[in-house]
């Protein structure tokens, strides 16, 4: 309770101070409104049923994009960790791709794919795909060789090392991948919806700054951060129920 | 006990040498010659300890018995066919423990004979019995980052026991045991080897330890890892500090491992002088 109290202090402070400028140094509601103003906007968007609409055309597009992207990122990190000829095949092609922001491909993912849904899941796709395979391949390759040394010892096939100690060892750097995947898909999926399409968040705040509607705006952007905390606090759930047997910084 | 030579020995080890390096990060960039023309043979049966100082390439013995570290030279055979890789008839009890963290005690413990493809009436079993034996009973679904250092180490030797391999090879197993609990881990073990008949290997760095459990002493010598002297403790069990004999034994043993010390501090101080 106390707690909950403590961590609400510090957005209730801002939103004080935000009021209060707004009302007392006379800021034009067109470039800050109130946070009471963007609140009854807020209201207004969602019994519109338009926030609804935005926000699944957003989740959808993160679904499908996270899921083709950690889809192939994921087996392809696994066997490049655990067979170092694949890594040297393939290490040099990702090292070249990997520094490419996913915003650098906007251009040709529009010449490929055209406008609508298909240029958005490819840009998601992309942004989710490399921290998953990067973080998948170092979770491999970092479990302690120890544990192949006992698994061989008690006569482990490869498909029971595979299965019983490289997958698990390799689990809490998977899940952290899984995690900064997700991150950057909803930052791509923004991106993307900005410019391909004309639904979901992304769309919606930018069409408000052609009528210099800034409560909307902020209220667009308000629903972006809530969503992001809501998956977020999903994917910390999921990584404690998987790793109940860390001992990381963050269960100690 | 005295064994009948005309047996083939288990482990034969013939003039195995191992070296490390040359170490590019050393200031000196000579290889570390952990093993050198190392003779050994262990019969069926036999409980064998391998004393020396820290360093002197007990750990690297071992793991080449296990097939884990081939040898640069030498043969290496066990029940009469050369060495090729690790396998269970070898279990090991490595220094550092390791559990798999992300099994339950049990699991831990289980996972040699879920390789086997082991029935799970008999798994369920199997693993009761040994956390009794190992006073683990109630830890079963606990996780090893749940338990003490001692608690591991149990952990550890149940595992390699679960699979029930004719040849036990140890790695300084009671290192992280305190006194009381060491003393009653020894009894155990002399207990399920005597039960048991099975042939164990036995690194440590404890010379009473050595003289509490073993047939033969193995003492090592420093860089280059060799046979130094192999002493016959020939003492009837159970052995204590007090029995007659105990302390003969471990004075000579003592004499040797100081006198490997004292050489070993004497090459460093020479070598730090240059
Ligand atoms: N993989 C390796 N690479 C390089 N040097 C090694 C390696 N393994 C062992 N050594 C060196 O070989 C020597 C013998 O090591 P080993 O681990 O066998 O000693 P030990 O007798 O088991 O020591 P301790 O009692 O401390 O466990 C040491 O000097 C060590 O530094
Ligand atoms: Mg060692």
């Amino acid at each position: 309770m106390i707690r909950a109290l403590r961590s609400l202090a510090a957005p209730l402070v801002v939103l004080l101070c935000w009021e209060a400028t707004c009302r007392f140094a006379h800021v034009s509601p067109a470039i800050l409104p109130p946070p009471s103003q963007v609140a009854r906007k807020w209201i207004e968007y969602l019994r519109g049923g338009e926030l609804a609409a935005d926000a699944l055309s957003t989740l959808f597009r993160v679904a499908v994009g996270f899921a083709l992207g950690a889809g192939l990122a994921l087996p392809l990190g696994l066997w490049m960790g655990a067979r170092d000829r694949v890594y040297t095949v393939f290490n040099p092609l990702i090292q070249v791709l990997r520094p490419i922001p996913p915003i650098a491909w906007i251009p040709l993912s529009i010449l490929w794919f055209g406008l609508g849904n298909p240029p958005s899941f490819f840009l998601i796709a992309l942004g989710a795909f490399f921290p998953v395979l990067m973080n998948t391949i170092a979770g491999v390759r970092n479990v302690d060789a120890i544990y192949l040394r006992v698994a061989q010892n008690l006569g482990a096939s490869s498909a029971t090392l595979f299965r019983r100690v490289l997958l698990p060892g390799a689990m809490p750097q998977i899940l952290a991948g899984l995690r900064i995947g997700v991150g950057v898909a909803f930052i791509c999926v923004i991106v993307a919806e900005m410019i391909a399409v004309n639904n979901g968040l992304g769309y919606r705040i930018l069409e408000a700054r052609e009528y210099f509607w800034s409560d909307k705006i902020i209220a667009g952007m308000i629903t972006i951060g809530l969503i992001g905390l809501v998956i977020d606090t999903g994917m910390a759930r999921l990584n404690d129920r998987l790793l109940r047997w860390h001992r990381g910084i963050e269960s100690a | 006990m005295p064994e009948p030579k005309d047996q083939a020995p288990v482990v034969r080890l013939r003039g195995v040498r191992k070296q490390f390096g040359p170490d590019t990060t050393a200031a000196s960039g000579q290889p570390i010659h952990a093993l050198d023309g190392i003779d050994l043979d262990v019969h069926q049966g036999e409980l064998v300890c391998l004393l020396g100082p820290s360093g002197c390439g007990k750990s690297t013995l071992l793991n080449v018995i296990a097939g884990f570290v081939k040898p640069d030279a030498g043969t290496v055979e066990a029940f009469g066919r050369p060495v090729v890789a690790p396998g269970p008839e070898r279990a090991m009890v490595f220094q550092e423990y390791a559990l798999f963290p992300w099994m339950t005690v049990s699991e831990n413990i289980a996972f040699g004979l879920e390789i086997k493809k082991a029935p799970a009436a008999q798994v369920r079993e199997t693993v009761e019995a040994l956390l009794a034996k190992l006073s683990l009973r109630g830890f079963g679904d606990r996780f090893p980052k749940d338990l003490s250092g001692g608690m591991r180490q149990r952990v550890a030797i149940a595992r390699a026991l679960a699979v029930d391999s004719p040849m036990l090879l140890m790695d300084e197993p009671f290192g992280a045991l305190d006194a009381l609990t060491r003393r009653s881990m020894q009894e155990e073990l002399l207990r399920i080897w005597g039960e048991l008949r099975k042939t164990i290997v036995f690194v440590t760095h404890g010379i009473d330890e050595s003289v509490v459990l073993a047939d033969r002493v193995v003492v090592m010598t420093y860089r280059p890892g060799t046979v130094k002297r192999i002493v016959e403790v020939g003492l009837p069990r159970p052995r204590q500090p007090a029995s007659p004999g105990f302390a003969a034994v471990l004075a000579e043993l003592t004499a040797l491992v100081q006198e490997e010390q004292m050489r070993h501090e004497r090459d460093e101080a020479s070598a730090g002088a240059i």
